[in-house]
């Protein structure tokens, strides 16, 4: 059971598949300005780790070697296809504000690379258990960004003001620079950074 | 006029890296020395200008709305769009194994220099972001969409190249041991996008 148990706290912290594995980072990036896409975007990515890994956990002694690849992209894609289909169908605008992001959890390394590194060689409910965790680990990075973003670009959280009026009479003015997309690479390396100086073990040698 | 304009307008403006963060995976794992980093961005040059259009083509006469009007006019309600994530990734994969092998019978040369970047390049995001744009930019026509995958692509071997000059220089300097690595890559991509910021509003 604790063995289990490390599958899913182990993505949130040592083993976080964007600060330590730095994959999936495309998404983290682009989608974080408002925290309802990344929320959004972060239940699509759980919902499609945890299918596809049990797909292809559930299939991994029937897939020849060599095509191995193609068939793990087109598990992913189909699940891609019914999350995308069921967010136009129940949240249209989201959708749309996350345009072409939603089809590249495809191409997204993090579901990849969990497929190739792990539910290829372990049962159905262990993969279960990797693919949740990693997404999650994934999720909260996500959202931690996104939050930031929010905050300090637009002054709101969800969409309702967050920072009160009268901050705003003593002078203080948002910072439209977070709204564009350097300052997510720049919140991602200071998320790192903070991550890291609290956990050495994870610093880079050389 | 135009074409040089959508041109530059992919290099620069709409950089894949620095304004879209699209194929980020691999500009962070390949960055390490300017030469394997020109490697990989010829590769994706080369498939980005190959797939595109082929997408194009395929978006264009099967996928749209009304788009198999040329079988039939029974056809022609039917709207296959939502297929377009699964065949356009079988169209990247498959297209990317076919370069890999055209290149290795013809260019074993040009083969050992892209080798082990060409199969990477199938999960590569840039790759499926640059069909999934083209689809969204609804261009007019093939010539329009091969520019643009072309300009893609040089757009991100520009931002490759540029982030692995810089980290070959900054190897020398002393770096807060926490931001060792993957942090400052970061930081200093950031940075680099703040600059092509600038380049925003320019027009031919």
């Amino acid at each position: 059971m604790s063995k289990n148990k490390v599958l899913l706290t182990d993505p949130l912290d040592d083993n976080n598949p964007i600060t330590v594995q730095v994959l999936g980072i495309c998404s983290a990036l682009a989608i974080t300005v408002q925290l309802k896409a990344a929320i959004v975007m972060s239940l699509s990515v759980i919902a499609v780790m945890a299918a596809s890994n049990v797909t292809i956990s559930i299939l991994r002694d029937l897939i020849p070697n060599r095509i191995r690849i193609i068939v793990q992209l087109v598990v992913v894609a189909s699940m891609v296809v019914l999350v995308d289909q069921v967010l136009r169908a129940y949240a249209y605008d989201v959708s749309k504000e996350l345009s072409i992001f939603i089809g590249l959890i495809i191409t997204n390394c993090i579901v990849m690379g969990r497929l190739e590194a792990f539910a290829l060689g372990n049962g159905v409910w262990r993969s279960f258990l990797d693919g949740v965790g990693n997404a999650f680990g994934y999720a909260w990075i996500l959202i931690l960004v996104a939050f930031f973003r929010e905050l300090l670009g637009s002054g709101k959280l969800l969409g309702i003001q967050a920072i009160p009026d009268f901050i705003y009479e003593m002078g203080y003015v948002d910072n439209g620079l977070m709204l564009l997309s350097p300052m997510a690479l720049i919140t991602v390396g200071l998320i790192i950074w903070v991550q890291r100086s609290r956990n050495r073990k994870l610093i880079e040698q050389g | 006029m135009d074409y040089a304009n959508l041109f530059i307008k992919s290099i620069f403006i709409e950089n894949m890296v620095f304004a879209y963060f699209l194929g980020m995976c691999s500009y962070l794992a390949v960055s390490k020395t300017v030469k394997t980093s020109i490697g990989m961005g010829f590769a994706v040059i080369f498939v980005l200008t190959i797939t595109v259009p082929l997408n194009f083509l395929i978006d264009q006469y099967l996928l749209q709305a009304g788009a198999l009007k040329w079988i039939g006019p029974e056809y022609a309600e039917l709207d296959l769009s939502f297929l377009s994530f699964i065949m356009f990734i079988a169209v990247i994969a498959s297209m990317v194994q076919l370069v890999e092998m055209i290149v290795e019978k013809f260019s074993p040369a040009l083969y050992g220099a892209l080798g082990i970047f060409l199969p990477l390049i199938a999960v590569n995001c840039a790759i499926l972001g640059g069909s999934l744009f083209m689809q969204i930019k609804d261009f007019s026509g093939i010539t329009e969409s091969a520019i643009y995958g072309f300009g893609s692509g040089v757009g991100w071997l520009l931002a490759i190249v540029a982030i692995a000059a810089i980290r070959e220089k900054i190897a020398y300097s002393n770096v807060p041991a926490p931001l060792k690595g993957l942090g400052i890559t970061f930081i200093i991509t950031g940075l680099m996008a703040i600059g092509f910021m600038s380049f925003m509003g320019i027009k031919l």
